[in-house]
């Protein structure tokens, strides 16, 4: 059969001129969307509506519905305040522990829900990826914002907290949270696409990505402070150790959310400084921004990648789904 | 005319995994067994198709229809060639509409019409037309889940119908609607093609296809086995079906009567 190809369709037509009531004519184009997360930002109504519908659909038929996104954190921290605060006595030596902790808790948590509904995602609207053409990072990205909405009200709750033990806002601490978040943002939506992707080919992953949540709790100063990490000699005396322990996106999130909320309110308590400036190593590693900046720009790199593994894998969505 | 879609060469491979845990691929692999196979589902499938056309796309039940109106459609990337369409594409794909089970029939209604690319502001204007067509009732604000494939398909249909697109796509909507509907819907597509819609039509049935297209392509085990008229088209593919199963052939006819007779 013989077809000549026209990739210019203006020659040869006709002048275009669009009736009253119609469209103009578009471009002969692939029906298969390529546009990635650009596309996502463009069509910003239908990522709306994916939104409202994973927040309807996230708890459908539990009675306490989205209290079970508040439950779940408080829960850890009740149980981590009482074991390593009180029984185990970090709360006696590290001031205002609860905050030191919470700060970490709402940003680990960001990024586990993050992660683990984004990876799910893709096959649980496998109704639609299969019929509907439509850029396929949709979904990863709605389960982004999605996570995001919820984690306001704990930034609330841990921003009261801060100011009823003293905290007071500075520049350089709020760009720390600021730069935290943005890092958990990029980070978790790079993982969201990368594993959604994989878990339509095997369901093991959403698996893989739950076991990874387990260790996100010790592998961040959360329940022990920075500064008993940094001057304990197996491994703040270790170079290698040190640097892969700082090499962590997540580690450097949560210092920098300590940064942030915590570290203000310990001003002159305990042997810290006076004053916030002051405080640095051990309590906060060496060059925190600029290490934050560092993390931050490799995220968005990871991510971009991530979007070029996923623009490979999507072809066989429907096919595997 | 300008062209409306452009295959060229398409060919999508499919892969059949036998087994799927690491147990069942260890004890195949040790047995010397298979442990995946591929078919192409469309195999090197060229054709044109001019705005305004309308087309019939026949074959076999596994003859690769489907698959081929998922490349147009978009949602699946064709192995090797291409596929080009232009314009907004609407349509019903392999029986029945993308819409998520667990949210209601309205909400389902806002979501397929954003995914087809009309604003909220299109859909509020359309909405009630929508409805209407569908005549799905109080069942609006039920999760679709629950509903009949009768209503299901209903409602993907209206939602279809209604989309100011450019290129219409229905895969064989006709076999679960009843026969008000059926009456209904073949207006509508006869309405849309009028329109000057290009329209790619899968159907089993020859007598709406003969009155709905004005070109029939017809596949074979994913090879595209003939492209032209109407009537020449049919001919063909009931020689191939009376050569694989001559007992079957009163009733193709007598179906072919009954779906006929509601054009």
């Amino acid at each position: 059969m013989t077809t000549q190809i026209r990739t210019d369709p203006g020659v040869g037509d006709l002048p275009e001129k669009p009736e009253p009531g119609r469209r103009p004519r578009a471009e002969l184009a692939s029906p298969f969307s390529t546009g990635g997360l650009v596309d996502v930002v463009k069509k910003r109504y239908l990522l709306k509506l994916l939104v409202q519908k994973e927040i309807r659909s996230r708890y459908q038929g539990s009675v306490l519905g989205f209290m079970w996104s508040y439950i779940q954190p408080l829960t850890r921290f009740c149980m981590y305040f009482f074991v390593i605060g009180l029984v185990l006595g970090l709360h006696k030596n590290v001031p205002n522990f609860a905050i030191h902790m919470f700060s970490a808790i709402v940003g680990v948590h960001y990024f586990t829900e993050t992660f683990s509904s984004g990876t799910r995602s893709i096959v649980k609207n496998k109704a639609i990826v299969r019929k509907m053409a439509m850029p396929r990072e949709m979904f990863p990205v709605s389960a982004v914002i999605v996570s995001a909405i919820n984690t306001l009200p704990q930034l609330l709750i841990l921003f009261i907290g801060a100011v009823a033990v003293g905290w007071r806002p500075d520049a350089e601490g709020l760009l720390a949270a600021v730069l935290g978040l943005a890092i958990l943002t990029v980070l978790g939506t790079a993982l969201a696409l990368l594993f959604a992707g994989f878990n339509v080919f095997f369901r093991d992953f959403q698996s893989v990505v739950a076991t990874f949540t387990i260790f996100t709790h010790w592998i961040v100063p959360m329940i022990y402070p920075f500064e008993k990490l940094a001057s304990s000699p197996s491994i703040g005396g270790n170079t290698t150790l040190y640097t892969a322990y700082l090499s962590n996106p997540l580690t450097v999130a949560v210092l920098l959310l300590q940064r942030a909320f915590w570290l203000p309110t310990t001003v002159g308590k305990k042997g810290f400084p006076d004053d916030v400036h002051d405080i640095g190593f051990p309590y906060m590693p060496h060059h925190l921004m600029l290490l934050g900046v560092t993390m931050l720009v490799v995220s968005t790199i990871f991510l971009v990648l991530c979007q070029m593994v996923f623009r490979r894998l999507e072809g066989n969505f429907a096919e595997r789904l | 005319m300008a062209t409306s879609i452009l295959v060229e060469n398409a060919t999508k491979q499919f892969t059949m995994r036998y087994h799927r845990t690491i147990k069942q691929i260890t004890v195949a692999a040790i047995r010397k067994q298979k442990i995946s196979d591929s078919f192409l589902a469309v195999n090197d499938v060229s054709f044109r198709i001019e705005e305004g056309e309308s087309v019939g796309l026949m074959g076999l039940n596994g003859s690769g229809k489907s698959t081929l109106l998922k490349l147009v459609n978009g949602t699946m990337r064709p192995d090797q060639g291409s596929v080009l369409t232009r314009g907004r594409i609407a349509g019903l794909i392999a029986t029945g509409a993308g819409f998520h089970p667990q949210l209601t029939g309205r909400d389902n209604v806002y979501l397929n019409a954003a995914i087809l690319g009309m604003s909220e502001a299109e859909t509020n204007r359309k909405f009630d037309e929508i409805v209407e067509f569908a005549d799905i009732g109080r069942f609006l604000d039920t999760p679709v889940g629950h509903y009949s494939s009768g209503m299901f398909s209903r409602l993907g249909f209206a939602v279809a119908v209604h989309t100011d697109s450019d290129i219409f796509l229905i895969d064989e909507v006709l076999a679960v609607g009843d026969k008000p509907f059926k009456k209904k819907c073949l207006a509508r597509m006869q309405e849309i093609r009028d329109e000057g819609r290009t329209m790619l039509y899968v159907s089993h049935a020859s007598g709406s296809v003969r009155k709905m297209c004005d070109r029939v392509l017809v596949l074979e085990r994913g090879v595209l086995g003939y492209d032209g008229p109407v009537d020449e088209g049919i001919r063909y593919l009931h020689y191939e079906e009376d050569d694989d199963d001559r007992l079957d052939e009163s009733d193709e006819e007598e179906m072919d009567e009954e779906l006929g007779a509601d054009v």
